[in-house]
């Protein structure tokens, strides 16, 4: 089981996410510069939280013309897992491989604590290991998390059981006390039509050791060794 | 030649920046602000000289990369 963390002139979530997935998961984990244009023979790709190129124009907008994203794109073709985090989920959508925009946060400000996020659907690559329904106590640090579809593109969303997390209040109900940046439908992450590419806002990443305030995260890592496992393994 | 891109949110996404910019005005006492839209401009230089194919094509960067379109809208003018 091998992950490759692409790392953007800007992220900073590169080594928090090559950490979870070398030491706590204890998986061969490499980091791939986005001038790159290989993913060395990886299982699973994850594109890391951050500000890559500094954001400029719009979030995640100028990433996508990274090299490695040609290599990222095909590798999500062939069924790979893709899991972008935060600035990542921001650049599958910029990429067009994710439905949707983000905009700014409901209340303008950056948000950075540990909300509720509950596991929608367990038939992804990175919900495989979790309960369907179980609610996880990871962190979101962002200020453009605000999740937004239009309303043909949500109905298919929904339809299509697309949406992975929503964001939950403490009964675990999807309600706008539970959401903490207005995002639709109290979205926190979706996946798209074949499922295998997956981006949520929260960090699963900086949650997965009780230290840190939660090992809820734990699980979202996890579930990759478990369903290429049960894919047959490891696509290499 | 010049070429100027408006984009702004489609009247369809909330704008937060712009409710925030309202309620400030309406502090200030400008009460008549029903409503505020914050967007954005692009000044191009261009090399192109023929107006209209200056315009196609500045429309079609502001499609692929100065806009996203699944949440902006935007305006081309063709500055001379």
């Amino acid at each position: 089981m091998k992950f490759a963390v692409v790392v953007f002139p800007g992220s900073n979530s590169d080594m928090d996410a090559y950490y979870a997935a070398s030491q706590v998961l204890g998986a061969d984990a490499v980091l791939v510069w986005h001038k790159d244009t290989d993913l060395g023979g990886a299982d699973s790709v994850i594109l890391p939280g951050g500000f890559a190129h500094g954001d400029y124009l719009r979030t995640g907008a100028i990433a996508r013309f990274s090299p490695i994203m040609s290599a990222v794109r095909a590798f999500a073709d062939r069924g790979g897992p893709v899991l972008g985090i935060c600035n990542g989920f921001q650049v599958l959508l910029e990429s067009g491989m994710l439905p949707g925009a983000m905009v700014r946060n409901r209340e303008i400000k950056f948000v950075s604590r540990h909300v509720a996020v509950r596991v929608e659907q367990t038939d992804t690559p990175f919900t495989a290991a979790c309960s369907s329904g179980q609610v996880l106590r990871l962190p979101i640090a962002h200020g453009e998390g605000n999740y937004f579809a239009e309303p043909d593109v949500l109905q298919g969303l929904e339809s299509n059981r697309q949406v992975i997390f929503r964001y939950v209040d403490t009964a675990g109900q999807p309600t706008s006390e539970g959401n903490p940046n207005g995002s639709i439908n109290n979205i926190a992450g979706i996946c798209n039509q074949q499922r295998n590419v997956v981006g949520l806002m929260p960090h699963p990443e900086r949650a997965c050791e009780p230290s840190l305030g939660s090992a809820d995260g734990r699980a979202v890592l996890a579930s990759v060794a478990r369903a290429l496992a049960m894919a047959g393994g490891p696509r290499g | 030649m010049r070429a100027r891109v408006y984009v702004t949110l489609k009247p369809s996404v909330f704008d937060p920046q712009g409710r925030v910019v309202a309620d400030a005005l309406s502090s200030l006492g400008y009460d008549d602000v029903q409503d505020v839209r914050q967007g954005k401009f692009f000044d191009l230089e261009l090399s192109d000289t023929d107006p209209a194919a200056a315009k196609a094509r500045v429309t079609e960067m502001a499609d692929r990369l100065l806009a996203n379109p699944v949440i902006e809208s935007y305006r081309v003018e063709v500055l001379g």
